[in-house]
């Protein structure tokens, strides 16, 4: 942009270098993204650069599917769901009770994402739903969904013991793309992946309900005011959430090909990155953000010990908070002040 | 086991000494970390989840210290607080000025990856097979603990000594937070807690406020690990769990927000109640009675938070938990 534009009258937005790559962030993360990659196929090699890059969209694409379902739920309730990862756990684990009873592979797929929609309902009704009568604070709310996590993730722990289970799937027959080996279950559970992340992302633009849930986003009480019928749509913004959180537990799951109590705990920190990353709040953030994170930590294993590649996923977070509060995306106010 | 005894009950426990000495020096312990929270959260307003990660930095760095780098176990006490302290500003610096729940995000995701890294970082921190043999010093100190308390009558016991000095730790520390907050820095804290605009308004430069309050109560969550990490005389990352985190927001709240009195009595409470459940005889699996526990914690903490989020001592004007504006 060239400083002297003639057009550039008012307004507080002047139209330095510095200014355009503000208003621009996800050209400058394009860029970063673009550049860090050409370094590494140069220092690395393609061919390792490429297989991580997979690796990378296989994860992000649970990260994301996790994350948008956190973010929905913040941006409608402004509640930090500190139990959404053991959302993830429970369609794991119904995803093997539906195995256990015979059903087929898809059927219990399905079951699984059912169930942990059906659970975010409840929740809503029995607990949520009560607390938000109360006018409940900030802290509150906070501390509810931490309790709630602890809970959860013991519960299924109590219920189903602490050891691995198989998640059923055939985790062995791979696949060859070009020069590239990849499972056959991890492709077929990330084109699902990425399906699902498209679907959630035109449904939120252009259904009615979507665009409902946007509008509470924005305000409950004007939402109110205009006619939608909030409680319904923040009921069905938690079968969704909760749904989706289900199926990425799923998703995880079955190319891991084991279960246990601990799986949503130790991504839930990867799918706050996405979620902070992508601005929280921010449904198209938290996809792009999740797959931001995704591809960060497997890329992160060509350089450093792949044993650290969350951590990777923390500095990033850091790195967005420090420069981006409000994340890549975000508009909102994350700055208290 | 037949069905008549599913569940066995004995009280035998509450007379055995070594029940009451191990009671003691886990509730100073989550006292003394507890102390953190509540400096944070019911006086300042900020709301620190990841005060197990700052335990964690402090009990680590004091014994990377000792094991690896042979410092003197009394000099890497000092050392570990202040790397604890510095770890605070770290998280801070960043964090605070952001909004309340991007912060308690990015003070749970630090504590997460605390112990991330001292699970990985095998060469540092032993990994998870832990990092011991720092307490030879505690050890000789506490054998001559154990010969004054000889002098006075008392028969050396297991522990004993360590609880001692543990119970001295935490009154005084309870005692110093207590005043500390009573003087007009505290009073700047509580009022960032009751509206930070207004104390900004007033000069202050409140974020500084916000940063030594949390840099503190990570310094207590260094003292606390100390007080674990000589307990259980191996460091491994599975004793920093945010579990930790909760318990200690339990206690914060059974006592009541603001209170410091209340983080003495709630940190008895709950440590009495988690300890006397082990005697329960449940026909369970070791694994399945842990899981147990932590969902009672988590079952207890969300029902404080809905019926009685005052707390016992609480008052219901330094509630700190209504919405905000």
């Amino acid at each position: 942009m060239s400083q002297g534009a003639p057009l550039a009258v008012a307004g507080p937005a002047s139209d330095g270098p510095v200014d355009y790559v503000r208003r621009h962030p996800g050209l400058v993360l394009i860029a970063l993204l673009l550049g860090t990659g050409l370094a590494l196929g140069v220092a690395e090699g393609w061919r390792e650069l490429g297989q991580v890059t997979i690796n990378g969209v296989v994860a992000g694409n649970y990260f994301a599917l996790g994350a948008v379902g956190l973010t929905l739920i913040f941006a409608v309730l402004r509640l930090v769901n500190f139990a959404q990862g053991e959302f993830l756990t429970f369609g794991a684990y119904m995803l093997i009770v539906g195995n256990a009873v015979g059903l087929p592979l898809v059927v219990s797929v399905a079951f699984g994402v059912a169930a942990t929609a059906v659970l975010g309902v409840v929740l809503e009704v029995s607990l949520w739903r009560p607390v938000r009568r109360k006018r409940v604070g900030e802290l509150q709310l906070l501390l509810l969904a931490l309790g709630l996590a602890f809970f959860m993730r013991n519960a299924i722990a109590f219920v189903a013991g602490p050891q691995d289970r198989a998640s059923g799937a055939n985790t062995t027959a791979s696949v060859q793309v070009g020069e590239f080996r990849i499972g056959r279950t991890e492709l077929i559970v990330t084109l699902v992946g990425l399906s699902v992340i498209v679907l959630v992302a035109v449904a939120l633009k252009y259904s009615s309900l979507g665009r409902q849930a946007r509008a509470l986003a924005d305000s409950i009480q004007l939402s109110e005011t205009t006619g939608i019928d909030t409680d319904r749509v923040v009921l069905i913004t938690w079968a969704a959430s909760a749904g989706l959180a289900g199926l990425a537990g799923i998703l995880y799951a079955l190319p891991a090909g084991v279960v246990n109590p601990n799986l949503g705990f130790s991504l839930i920190l990867s799918i706050f990155a996405a979620v902070v990353v992508g601005g929280i709040g921010n449904a198209y953030g938290a996809l792009a953000g999740g797959l931001l994170i995704g591809l960060v930590q497997e890329w992160s294993t060509l350089v450093i010990d792949p044993a650290m590649k969350v951590a990777v996923g923390f500095a990033v977070l850091i790195l967005v908070l420090l420069i981006r509060p409000q994340g890549l995306f975000g508009r909102g106010r994350s700055v208290d002040r | 086991m037949n069905g008549a005894e599913v569940v066995g009950v004995s009280f035998a426990f509450l007379q055995n000494v070594d029940f009451w000495i191990n009671v003691g020096v886990l509730a100073t312990t989550y006292g003394v970390f507890s102390l953190g929270i509540q400096l944070n959260v019911g006086t300042t307003g900020i709301f620190n989840f990841g005060q197990a990660g700052f335990m964690a930095v402090g009990s680590y760095a004091m014994g990377v210290l000792v094991v690896k780098s042979g410092v003197s176990f009394w000099l890497a006490l000092v050392a570990g607080i202040g790397v604890a302290v510095a770890a605070g500003l770290l998280v801070g610096l960043p964090s605070l000025r952001l909004r309340a729940d991007y912060f308690a995000i990015s003070t749970l995701a630090f504590s997460e990856i605390v112990r991330y890294v001292a699970d990985n970082w095998d060469g540092l921190t032993g990994g998870n097979l832990g990092l011991f043999g720092y307490a030879d010093a505690w050890s000789e100190a506490s054998a001559r603990i154990d010969g004054w308390l000889e002098h006075l009558g008392i028969a050396p016991h297991f522990l004993l000594p360590l609880l001692l000095v543990n119970l001295a730790l935490f009154l005084g520390l309870a005692a110093f937070v207590a005043l500390l907050v009573r003087s007009p820095w505290g009073r700047v804290l509580k009022a960032i807690r009751e509206d930070e605009d207004a104390a900004r308004a007033l000069g202050k430069n409140t974020f500084v406020y916000k940063l030594q309050s949390l840099s503190i109560a990570a310094g207590l969550a260094a003292i606390a690990g100390y007080m674990l990490a000589i307990n259980i005389s191996i460091l491994s990352p599975a004793n920093f769990d945010p579990v930790l985190t909760a318990y200690g927001y339990v206690i914060v709240i059974l006592g009541g927000l603001g209170s410091y009195l209340g983080v003495v009595f709630g940190s008895f409470f709950l440590i009495f109640m988690l300890e006397a459940t082990r005697y329960l005889e449940l026909p369970l699996s070791d694994a399945r009675v842990a899981a147990l526990r932590f969902m009672i914690v988590g079952a207890v903490l969300m029902a404080l938070v809905v019926f009685r989020p005052q707390g016992i001592f609480g008052k219901r004007e330094e509630l700190t938990l209504r919405a905000r504006g």
